[in-house]
């Protein structure tokens, strides 16, 4: 890597190449796809928590003019294996319809198969079901401690997942700590809920014996899940992934979905199309994230240097639990935040309940993870009477000290947190902003200043599973790029994923451009099938700057490196003489003795005799690139690099709270944030404020709520709230650049953007505006009739 | 054929283009746009008048397709995302705004988006930040925070104030 060398089109402003298709109505979702003959599924969903069904009347379902097909679960699961889910967890029979019990309001019962939505529709009220209802288990403590009433009896417990983890001594240094503290936080039930639903369509080719997918899905294991499912080889199903996919941050899975029309295709013999409503979506479809209770316990000197932290994290994963229970071992990369803490234990806990499972959302468990990291900080500043800027900065990594090794194993990669953080503070103007929130105090008024100093791991890798499960071992987390060069010189990089808003294209197309010194408008980029595609994980794990980036930045290396060999050839100078420039090659001390790139290119694929030895014919490159830091496992320690490269965000926000009805009104945001090299900084800057909204969302109002029988409250939009233009402040947002060492450009991940920030800067501008009255809150989400009771009553 | 299921005939402009279509009385608007016509630009989110995804204009007023019946549309004058397009297909002022200031990510809010935005520039070409603010209000995006919209629109508006 070369961070000197003049960039033209990396870090430049330039219009995102997507946008185009998305403002003139020409993207194509997964719901623009239309073919011919296409039949239409909907689904009965179970209005019980946990039920015991005893049948299922079908036969006037069947009888409907225009339904072709009514499928339970029962018929399914004697056809298809169970969905392969994350743990090995063999009595746990994960189906896409309930197979005899229901464990959750929403879960799908039975898919009817119709000529289209409506009748589809239509037939769902003509199916009967004799459920028998059973006592629920909502409460994920008591699911923990619960031997009786057991989410799926044959498994034992409740209990997915029960770990603990030691880096360092504890012990020792909580013993020789001055001080100690513990708190209990509360993660609610939120999500990152896109705009679009999930949906997939499904084409059973019987002369190709290919299984045709198209899918609303950002996912690692798509195709190897619906194989294994089925019951085909991997090579029977095309994903395709030239579609649009509405929104995703995470939870786009579709697994079960992407069965049930796969298996209806073949069946019925015609392509089936499944779109969720709204309503399936929010029930039962891939829309849950962590759900989760922190008591930890920190051990900390009287100058505010903290020793030593001891995180308990239980995680409510719902009936069926996938990746869920990963989502706590993620975390682990960054489990002490961006401070010098010598020592952690962690016991990481995942319980099943009777509710909707649980997905991976934006960050893999890394948002709460950092709202309670911060939470931690701030209250050791309280209870020392220490200012939360002064506690960060005597305990913040320095920039001299990278790379970092912390207790886990994990090495960050480069940093200057302190200058970040001040660049947070001139941009909130942090002076003015405590003169403003004294003088709204003064007033009568209730005021806070947030401060959350927080990590993005980016990059992605496999191997907390293994801290899991050793059995699982993953130790490649790798992406590729394909370029190739026509016989007119035109160049296509092809990419083996689809995109969910992030500007792949763009980036591609940026490096791609800057390496071959070609305009990147001029360049094409396409996303290929899966059964072309070479490997890749995904754009999940802030990961594909890092990944696809350099993966494209050796593509292009590559094709460079068969360019030059073709002119040394020709123009008869070892390589080392010639100077690529723009395509054209030439004599460094001759420059008018040159090939150009169209004489390149032809010679490629017209002129094998003009090719050096053993050359073949044709002009393209592929090029995996293995995730920096991976191909380790554990030590005996457990120690283990997880994700390579380490952003940083410093959020500053300022509220004032409403102490009659509660409401939290967000007036104020300053955002410093550290991604290394920006690829793009229209696109950066989007996924940094669109993740800073979502994280006000999580933090104040939005939840997946359940009453205490297990029924579902938020299956709509007027229920599940989300934040609109009103909610959301004025954001100010400034870029620093500490270059990563590991990546082609020196860019970082970016995509999980503000979301991993937000909440814990939220609750911390609350828990400020709180403390002149002695009251301080640990729960999200903070809705106003919390905040109002705890100010009026002293309670939530 | 039951009485739900009997087509009725009904007339509107759509885009520009008067048509004539016979139509199910219970087939919501944003499906027969999509559906019927193709218009896949307007986009479903909710189906429940919320997130604001699906809105076009009817008569010139933003609205929302997913909780008005086609049959209901007859003799109205449409316009969605497809309809903002110049007469040779390429952008309209509003619709390069939004690309030259990234006023979206996935896409999938932003034909409500535009449709929103529209109307508020087509009667006001110098809106105030709130006035921006109530005009989007309705509409849902969980991409991008809204700054990068606002940001766009403001765009939009100084170069509508500039060519007149």
């Amino acid at each position: 890597m070369n961070m000197e060398r003049n960039l033209h089109y990396v870090a430049t402003k330039r219009r995102v190449r997507e946008d185009k298709r998305f403002v003139t109505g020409q993207g194509k979702y997964v719901q623009d796809v239309n073919l011919p003959d296409t039949k239409h599924a909907a689904v009965l969903p179970s209005p019980y928590p946990r039920a015991r069904i005893l049948s299922i009347e079908t036969a006037a379902a069947e009888a409907l003019d225009g339904v072709q097909m009514v499928l339970t679960g029962a018929q399914l699961a004697e056809d298809c294996n169970p969905i392969r889910l994350g743990l090995k967890l063999p009595e746990i029979n994960w189906y896409p319809l309930a197979v005899g019990m229901t464990c959750y309001v929403g879960e799908w019962v039975a898919i009817v198969v119709a000529d289209n939505a409506y009748i589809a529709e239509d037939a769902l009220d003509l199916i009967e079901v004799d459920y028998e209802p059973l006592q629920p288990i909502v409460d994920p403590e008591q699911a923990f401690d619960e031997t009786e009433l057991l989410v799926h009896p044959g498994h034992g417990s409740n209990v997915l997942y029960h770990g603990n983890f030691l880096w360092g001594d504890v012990d020792s240094d909580f013993a020789g700590a001055d001080d100690n503290l513990s708190f209990r936080a509360r993660w609610g039930r939120s999500s990152t809920v896109p705009i679009e639903t999930f949906g997939a369509l499904a084409r059973w080719d019987e002369g190709t014996e290919i299984l045709d997918i198209w899918a609303s899905i950002q996912m690692p294991n798509f195709v190897e899940l619906m194989a294994s499912t089925l019951g085909y080889p991997l090579n029977c199903i095309r994903l395709h992934q030239d579609v649009d996919v509405g929104g995703s941050y995470g939870v786009k899975r579709g697994i079960k979905q992407s069965v049930l029309v796969g298996y209806l295709s073949r069946k019925l013999r015609v392509p089936v199309r499944f779109i969720e409503d709204r309503l399936a979506n929010m029930a039962g479809s891939d829309a849950h994230g962590p759900d989760r209770i922190f008591d930890t316990e920190v051990a900390f000197n009287k100058d505010g240097v903290i020793k030593s932290i001891k995180i308990r994290a239980l995680d409510d994963a719902g009936a069926y639990p996938g990746r869920a229970p990963f989502q706590l071992a993620k975390p682990i990369s960054a489990i002490v935040g961006p401070y010098k803490i010598n020592s952690v234990k962690y016991e990481a806990i995942s319980v099943c309940t009777n509710k909707s499972g649980q997905v991976p959302v934006r960050g893999f468990g890394q948002a709460p993870t950092n709202y309670m990291i911060e939470m931690a900080v701030d209250n050791v500043a309280r209870h020392l009477g220490l200012d939360r800027l002064e506690i960060r900065r005597r305990n913040l990594i320095q920039p001299d000290e990278f790379p970092y090794q912390i207790p886990p194993g994990s090495k960050y990669d480069s940093g200057n947190y302190p200058v970040v953080l001040q660049k947070g503070l001139d941009l909130a103007g942090y002076d003015e902003l405590l003169a403003r929130r004294d003088k709204a105090r003064a007033e009568g008024r209730l005021a806070g200043i947030g401060i959350a100093t927080v990590l993005e791991p980016g990059g992605g890798n496999n191997i907390f599973e293994y801290l899991m499960d050793p059995s699982a071992e993953i130790t490649t987390f790798m992406e590729g790029c394909e370029v190739r060069v026509d016989a007119q010189g035109n160049i296509t990089g092809i990419m083996g994923t689809t995109t969910s808003g992030q500007g792949h294209e763009t980036m591609m197309a940026t490096i791609l451009g800057e390496e071959l010194q070609i305009d990147p408008d001029e360049i094409r980029i396409v996303h290929s099938d899966s059964l072309n595609a070479l490997p890749t994980r995904s754009p999940i794990a802030s990961r594909m700057a890092i990944m696809l980036g350099s993966a494209a930045a050796g593509a292009a290396g590559k094709i460079k490196d068969r360019a030059m060999a073709i002119a040394a050839h020709n123009l008869d100078r070892p390589v080392a003489e010639l100077e690529y420039s723009g395509g054209t090659i030439s004599d460094r001390n001759d420059p008018g003795h040159k090939l150009t790139w169209a004489e390149v290119c032809f010679i490629a694929y017209r002129a094998y005799h003009k090719l050096p030895d053993g050359m073949e014919p044709g002009f393209q490159a592929q090029y995996v690139f293995q995730v920096p830091g991976g191909g380790q496992l554990p030590d005996e320690n457990n120690r283990v690099q997880v994700y390579p490269c380490f952003s940083f965000q410093a959020h500053v926000p300022y509220v004032e709270i409403d102490p009659g009805t509660g409401r939290v009104s967000v007036l104020d945001y300053a955002i410093a944030h550290d991604c290394g090299t920006v690829i793009n900084p229209d696109i950066v800057r989007g996924m940094v404020i669109g993740g800073l909204a979502h994280g006000i969302g999580a933090a104040l109002y939005e939840k997946f709520a359940y009453d205490d029988e297990g029924q579902f409250l938020s299956a709509t939009f007027a229920d599940y709230l989300m934040p609109s233009v009103h909610e959301i402040p004025d954001v100010k947002d400034v870029e620093h650049c500490t270059p990563s060492p590991l990546t082609s450009h020196g860019q970082k991940g970016s995509g999980e953007g503000g979301y991993l920030g937000a909440p814990a800067a939220i609750a911390s501008a609350v828990n400020d505006a709180l403390h002149p009255l002695g009251l301080h809150i640990s729960e999200l989400p903070m809705r106003m009739h919390k905040i109002e009771a705890l100010i009026n009553d002293g309670n939530t | 054929m039951s009485e739900a299921m009997r087509k009725i005939e009904i007339s509107l402009t759509i885009n520009g283009r008067t048509q004539t279509l016979a139509v199910e009385p219970r087939l919501s608007l944003s499906d027969m746009l999509r559906d019927e016509l193709r218009l896949n630009g307007t986009h479903i989110g909710c189906e429940h008048g919320v997130c604001g995804a699906c809105s076009i204009l009817l008569d010139g007023v933003p609205i929302r397709s997913c909780l008005m019946l086609a049959v209901q549309a007859d003799g109205h004058q449409i316009t969605t995302v497809e309809g903002m397009c110049n007469e040779d297909q390429t952008p309209g002022i509003l619709q390069e705004a939004f690309q030259d200031a990234h006023g979206m990510q996935c896409g999938y809010c932003t034909p409500g988006m535009l449709i929103s935005a529209q109307a508020l520039l087509t009667a006001n070409n110098d809106p105030s930040l709130e006035e921006i603010k109530d005009a989007i209000g309705g509409n849902l995006c969980r991409c991008t925070g809204y700054t990068q919209i606002i940001e766009s629109i403001q765009l939009a508006a100084s170069r509508m104030r500039e060519a007149g």
